[in-house]
């Protein structure tokens, strides 16, 4: 295998893996918060159960999690050392203070996990706080970092070295914001659609019937904040598009494989994308479209890929696909949201057609995470950091990633099905009252 | 104190406290394994309840070091990963394997099989981890980045043990007086013993094959700082046999620190000896400004959270 290759396999890998876990861990801890806020308000067992319950899915999961994020740190500095050496330096405040929040988040689920005996209810509810705040804003500044790598800022380079770094500059660099929001909320996204696939999944086997309760009070809790969260991510996912024409033109070219550079531009859905000539074909073409998503008026004038330089042009179709991938599972999540919405509200018999969708739909969710942080990455190609470092350029000199590659895409084949195994026992036995036999044991 | 230097000083602090509290859960991981007798079960699930709320947060300690490395020392960090890129993928490996086993462990406990299959692995991946973090360290110290000379491998060796000990001597506390805290106390002594033979290794073989670091550890700084450890040893040893296990788990806890101060005395002021010294390899004032200022705040809240965690599970155990 191609030592770059390799190494963006082992990286790709990795983080594939890890963002679904990440994802998992900002949104598991809110949907606990609440069901163990519920239990304390109105008192009743379904909801403490309810929060057992996705307590141990948070602990599951929140520990591989950890595991492979930790590979993540690492891999930064086993693959792309000579990034990590210009870019450590400059970008390197937002780690550091992730560190710190990620501590806080493995103080509060230790406290949490194991407090329910030791703690009084109320201050056992308490230590959730933290690890859903503390959980959000690591991801956060994670994303400052990657948002940096999309345009860097805070720094010059004179005669080949780094100089006059600003770490807050760098920190805050102008997509920062749009992509935190849009990081963040992609994770309640998924977890919302997630848990809530599981309760429908119990309820369509009607494997929930002894615990109808608790699963019909977790389907209500996770569908409210998907519900709520993805309509504010389309919000938020067209000011970056916007952003994306006005900053980033490469990437966005490539979002719709705009060839030419045009008035009047076209959005098209779907179609077969040519990678050489980037012509497109059997695809929906909504003339003028796109420019008025860029400034409201078809008229506007877009970027097309004829104006990038070609050894500067990301791989279209992947980002391409990848985009529509996002789009078109985001609008289907968004409608079984309101479909859901609509029954909840008018207080009408969920039907089973319902609950299929909402199964349906946390996989589906998972596929619009993968498909956006795609979009992002592939967008950024072939650079590291745009304009300043190519993916080439950053790799290490180390020998053997191939066979790193392999071992570790091995770990996490076994580390997903254990994942799965274990969840699916978890989600199990809480449908079948055997709840003490899953706890941690606690002396 | 420079910018840099007081950069190091918090990768040291940080080193100190993941081997500490981290090398005692690899510790546990290596008794884990070792579990045996008539208690054996009885052994693992104090291991288990010891390690189980403490270890995430222990293994942040890790995380932040490589963040403090490459936001602080970014080329020696660069340097570092390329040239231990092989065992320090090992070590890697044998992390995730040991979160990811203890927890799935936990879960599985209703099923045997399942159970059996991740607590072997949590056992052997507690001696892969700070093996080949070890064996990284003596190729460090060393020089030469010779990961596979028998000196590396020493060291490797000798970080399983002196974490075996330290979490024998940290498990006594955590358990009801009785046999089952003789049975830790027996292994406290065993392990204390094993730090002594495995440590005159390294000791041994790197007056032969590093003679710089064999030089830099007879200095008077480091000298002092080992002989320190072992004394710390040998009280702790004491404190163990006479029942005092609270004292000598400070003692386990100064010990290894004094180590490291022995390591650290020896090399200093390189990162790495002959290729990165502490001022080369340090990122400009800007940042190293703002990674303290950060370090100041974020400890701010971590300090009182750790003392929270440690105060709700690892006081005497009469008090809980």
């Amino acid at each position: 295998m191609d030592h770059v290759i390799a190494a963006r396999a082992q990286m790709g890998t990795s983080l594939a893996f890890h963002i679904v876990f990440a994802a998992m861990g900002v949104g598991l801890p809110l949907l606990v918060l609440i069901a163990e806020g519920m239990w304390l308000r109105t008192k009743r067992r379904a909801y403490y159960d309810l929060a057992r319950t996705w307590s141990k899915g948070m602990a599951i999961l929140f520990a591989v999690g950890a595991v492979s994020g930790t590979v993540l740190s690492f891999e930064l500095g086993l693959l792309w050392p000579t990034f990590m050496k210009y870019a450590g330096g400059i970008i390197g405040l937002p780690f550091s203070l992730e560190g710190f929040a990620f501590f806080i988040e493995a103080i509060f689920i230790g406290l949490y996990l194991y407090g329910w005996e030791r703690l009084s209810p109320r201050a056992h509810w308490l230590t959730a706080w933290p690890i859903a705040i503390s959980g959000a804003i690591s991801a956060g500044f994670v994303t400052t970092a990657n948002a940096w790598m999309n345009m860097p800022t805070g720094f010059r380079i004179v005669d080949g070295k780094v100089v006059d770094v600003q770490p807050l500059v760098a920190m805050f660099s102008p997509p920062w914001l749009v992509e935190v929001v849009h990081t963040t909320v992609a994770a309640y996204v998924v977890t919302g659609f997630g848990a809530a696939a599981v309760c429908a999944f119990a309820l369509l086997r009607r494997s929930a019937d002894e615990r109808r309760d608790q699963v019909l009070a977790g389907l209500r809790i996770a569908m409210a904040v998907a519900l709520v969260a993805i309509p504010l991510q389309m919000v938020v996912g067209d000011v970056i598009a916007r952003f994306d024409a006005e900053h980033e033109p490469a990437k966005f070219a490539s979002l719709e494989a705009l060839r030419t550079t045009q008035r009047y531009a076209p959005i098209t859905i779907g179609g077969i994308v040519d990678p050489q000539t980037y012509e497109e074909r059997f695809g929906i073409v909504v003339p003028g479209a796109l420019s008025v998503l860029v400034a409201f008026d078809p008229r506007a004038q877009v970027t097309g890929l004829d104006r990038i330089a070609p050894a500067d042009r990301p791989p279209v179709p992947i980002v391409h696909y990848s985009f529509d991938t996002m789009v078109g599972t985001a609008s289907l999540l968004l409608a079984v949201a309101l479909a859901w919405a609509l029954f909840a509200l008018r207080r009408w018999t969920m039907p089973r057609w319902l609950y299929a969708a909402i199964a349906v739909s946390g996989p589906l969710s998972v596929v619009t995470l993968e498909a956006g942080w795609f979009v992002t990455e592939f967008g950024r190609q072939p650079w590291v950091a745009r304009g300043l470092l190519r993916t080439s350029d950053a790799v290490t000199i180390a020998p053997g990633l191939d066979v790193q590659f392999y071992a570790f895409s091995f770990l996490y084949v076994i580390l997903a099905l254990t994942c799965w195994w274990l969840l699916a026992r978890v989600g199990g036995k809480a449908h079948g009252g055997e709840r003490s036999s899953l706890a941690p044991s606690t002396s | 104190m420079t910018l840099p230097l007081a950069a190091a000083a918090i990768a040291l602090i940080v080193i100190a406290l993941y081997a500490v509290f981290g090398g005692a859960d690899f510790g546990g991981g290596v008794w884990d394994l070792l579990a045996s007798g008539p208690r054996r079960e009885a052994q693992r699930d104090t291991i288990s309840n010891a390690i189980g709320p403490v270890w995430e947060s222990n293994h942040v300690w890790l995380i932040f070091l490589i963040v403090v490395m490459f936001t602080c020392f970014p080329p020696a960090f660069a340097d570092l990963m390329t040239y231990l890129n092989a065992p320090l993928t090992l070590a890697l490996i044998g992390i995730v394997l040991r979160g990811a086993a203890f927890v799935f462990r936990n879960y599985a406990s209703d099923s045997p099989a399942m159970a059996r299959n991740w607590t072997i692995t949590f056992g052997i991946a507690s001696i892969l981890a700070p093996f080949f973090l070890g064996d990284a360290a003596g190729a460090v110290a060393a020089g030469d980045y010779a990961w596979l000379s028998p000196f590396a491998f020493s060291v490797g060796l000798f970080a399983v043990a002196l974490f075996a000990q330290v979490a024998a001597v940290f498990l006594l506390q955590e358990t009801p007086r009785g046999r089952l805290r003789d049975d830790f106390r027996r292994r406290a002594i065993r392990g204390t013993v094993a730090v002594w033979v495995v440590g005159l290794l390294p000791a041994t073989l790197a007056r032969s094959v590093a003679p710089q670091f064999f030089a830099a550890l007879t200095s008077l700084a480091a000298a002092t700082a080992i002989a320190i450890a072992v004394l710390l040893g040998i009280a702790a040893m004491v404190l163990v046999a006479r029942g005092n296990d609270q004292l000598a788990r400070v003692a386990v806890g100064a010990e290894v620190v004094a180590v490291l101060g022995g390591w650290f005395g020896a090399q200093a002021p390189a990162i790495v000896p002959g290729r990165w010294t502490i001022d080369a390899a340090a990122a400009s004032p800007p940042m190293l400004q703002a990674f303290l200022i950060a370090t100041l705040c974020g400890a701010v809240v971590l300090i009182p959270s750790l003392v929270l965690l440690f105060a709700v599970f690892k006081g005497p155990i009469s008090s809980r």
